[in-house]
């Protein structure tokens, strides 16, 4: 064997172990939401059940968590997006000496830790409160609120950051052709920049939803009184001696592969299809290049 | 108070609108002001897409970004007092919750609040080493996707590297729970093999939280990685092997110094997650070592002392800066660069 093979079977090995320290974990956990012992557990295998399945669903608590994550997922899309578009294009539009001091700016709240967004919200909210003499039932103090408005500091900066790639393909002649064929901005901005944006807007939905579905340093202190999955997650697990939370694992990865493997399809579908129309774009402007070319012989 | 709330904010607003603004205003018109529909930002949006841009902006840049961490920041400096007498005449400036975190209450036997500061130095050690660490286990597989291997395989391995962070983070530090426990499946293998006696406590010794916390930030290691190192032209690498440099010397001379940003933007990511991480070292923590947002939860929730939590988290946040500056200035990046 030469040193060249030696050193290709290593590295292949290498490759091995670091995906068996990626899912081994993940599996190991899913063996255990099968086991029939109150503790969750792989070793010793007492038998397979599906037990802890049902006992899920019977916890009011989690029930009660799972729906409001998914308010605070709908409040965080509709903050979060619209923001993040605004951003974007405004980071087009501003005066390029304040474009780096603006990029930092907007860009802060994704290197800041989320505990501390978390904390700064709700100081923030709880201060203003104190000030108005607002009442302890209003919004200043809820934590359902504070969580939207805290989750999308920092996910309006991800959704700004998927607009700007996509606007960075923006051609720019399309919106100069508009406005010399009389075009309005405001037409161009609902009928050119909006329809190339529509594919971002999709993304950017669903990576905020996602994001804030399972956020958990953020939202522990801005909710408060209140709970979400991660949050009553949290609570279990530290006490955390039931494998219904392996069962719960096992589902919510299910899904979330599901999920993960049709955003991965989507993706290289919609890839595919545009290198298609490419083609077709090439080859429809070969032709009409051809027929021109035809046309004095004729 | 109230005088900050009727004059600062709307001067801050001011000034805010003004930087944002004055930029796309066009410059020698002297009649601009005239009228709102003069203005160049307006014309070029419309009235009502104009108005979206700038509440949307403002709401987010000022309500949600700098309003609530200059709050925060004056709150570190105030005194944890009830409702009632906020604003009131004791309601003064103080740097006691900075001093306790240094040398605890007064008359304290210890010069220093050991107990705080050692959580804190640890913190910040703990996550350097698991920055370090995830490093080191990244680099050969970045290197691979981006350098090595062929288009169709490059793409099945990046799928499977994301795979595993959609699962929750919580979920994750579980599922290190179940591997790492006594009674978990190493002990158990280890010990069917004959290696060890007694279940080892990998929980008490921390094994389970560096391993822990390496895996949640693998992905945000290995992407800039794997981004630098693509744009690396491969026929560099075959020059420096056609010229006779061992591997070890193409990675440490080629390899290393052209992908430098990605490994400053890796580095940072992953420490600033390490440092601020709650989850992993709230369940995968050994029950007499503490991770420093632990403190500062408990500030905030059983401790009932926010002052003393806002002033421990401006501390954290000063530290991840730091660590940031000094990246940068060492790598000789920029923060855009960081961010990408």
């Amino acid at each position: 064997m030469s040193s060249r093979q030696i050193q290709n079977l290593m590295i292949f090995f290498y490759i091995i172990l670091f995906f068996l320290y990626l899912f081994a974990p993940l599996f190991m956990m899913g063996v255990a939401a099968f086991n029939d012992v109150e503790f969750p557990q792989v070793v010793p295998w007492e038998g397979f059940t599906w037990r802890w399945f049902p006992q899920l669903f019977n916890d009011a608590l989690m029930v009660e968590g799972i729906i409001n994550s998914f308010w605070i997922g709908l409040g965080v899309v509709a903050l979060s997006v619209p923001i993040g578009l605004a951003a974007a294009i405004m980071m087009t539009q501003v005066y390029e000496r304040f474009q780096t001091i603006y990029y930092t700016v907007v860009v802060s709240p994704v290197l800041m830790p989320g505990v501390i967004l978390g904390i700064s919200t709700l100081v923030f909210w709880d201060r203003l409160g104190t000030l108005v003499d607002a009442d302890y039932e209003s919004l200043y103090y809820s934590g359902m609120f504070l969580t939207i408005v805290g989750q999308s500091t920092f996910i309006s900066a991800y959704t700004m950051l998927i607009f700007l790639a996509r606007l960075q393909r923006f051609d720019r002649t399309q919106e100069e052709a508009a406005l010399d064929l009389g075009a309005t901005h405001v037409q161009v901005f609902w009928k050119i920049l909006m329809p190339f944006l529509r594919p971002a807007i999709f993304s950017a939905m669903g990576l905020a939803f996602l994001t804030s579905f399972e956020n958990y340093n953020t939202t522990v202190f801005t909710i408060q009184a209140d709970s979400t999955l991660t949050t009553v997650l949290a609570g279990k697990v530290r006490m955390g001696t039931q494998p219904d939370l392996a069962a719960l694992a096992v589902l919510i990865i299910g899904i979330t592969l599901i999920g993960a493997i049709a955003i991965e399809v989507a993706k290289r579908r919609e890839l595919a299809k545009e290198a298609v129309a490419r083609e077709e774009a090439k080859r429809a402007e070969h032709a009409a290049d051809m027929s021109l070319a035809k046309a004095p012989a004729q | 108070m109230n005088d900050f709330f009727g004059l600062f904010l709307p001067a801050f607003f001011a000034v805010l609108l003004a930087i944002l603004v004055a930029p796309v205003v066009q410059k020698h018109s002297g009649a601009v002001w005239r009228s709102i529909t003069g203005i160049k930002f307006v014309q070029r949006n419309g009235v009502v897409i104009s108005t979206y841009l700038l509440v949307a902006v403002i709401a987010w840049v000022v309500f949600m970004i700098i309003l609530p961490q200059a709050y925060m920041l004056d709150f570190s400096f105030r005194h944890n007092l009830p409702p009632g007498k906020i604003g009131g005449p004791e309601d003064v400036y103080t740097l006691k919750n900075y001093q306790y975190l240094i040398f605890g209450r007064p008359g304290d036997e210890e010069m220093f609040n050991w107990l705080h500061l050692g959580v804190f130095i640890r913190t910040i050690v703990a996550s350097i080493f698991v920055t370090l660490i995830n490093f080191v286990i990244c680099y050969p597989i970045a290197y691979y996707i981006a350098q090595v291997a062929k288009g169709g395989q490059a793409r099945a391995l990046i799928l499977f590297l994301i795979l595993p962070f959609w699962v929750n983070e919580i979920l994750r530090a579980f599922a290190f729970r179940i591997l790492f426990g006594t009674s978990g499946v190493i002990n158990a293998f280890l010990q069917t093999m004959g290696i060890i006696d007694q279940p080892i406590d990998f929980i008490r010794a921390d094994v389970a939280l560096y391993a822990g916390l390496s895996y949640a930030y693998i992905l945000l290691m290995v992407f800039p990685l794997y981004n630098a190192i693509e744009s690396l032209d491969h026929n560099q690498v075959e020059a420096a092997r056609d010229l006779g440099s061992p591997w070890w010397r193409i990675h440490w001379r080629v390899v290393i110094p052209h992908a430098k940003p990605g490994i400053a933007s890796g580095c940072t990511l992953v420490f600033m997650l390490a440092a601020g991480a709650l989850a992993a070292p709230q369940i995968l923590g050994g029950p007499s070592s503490f991770w420093f947002t632990q403190i500062i939860y408990r500030w905030f929730n059983t401790g009932g002392n926010w002052p003393q939590g806002a002033a421990y988290a401006i501390v954290l946040l000063l530290a991840c800066l730091i660590f940031v500056l000094t990246v940068m200035r060492v790598f000789k990046v920029s923060l855009g660069e960081i961010a990408k």
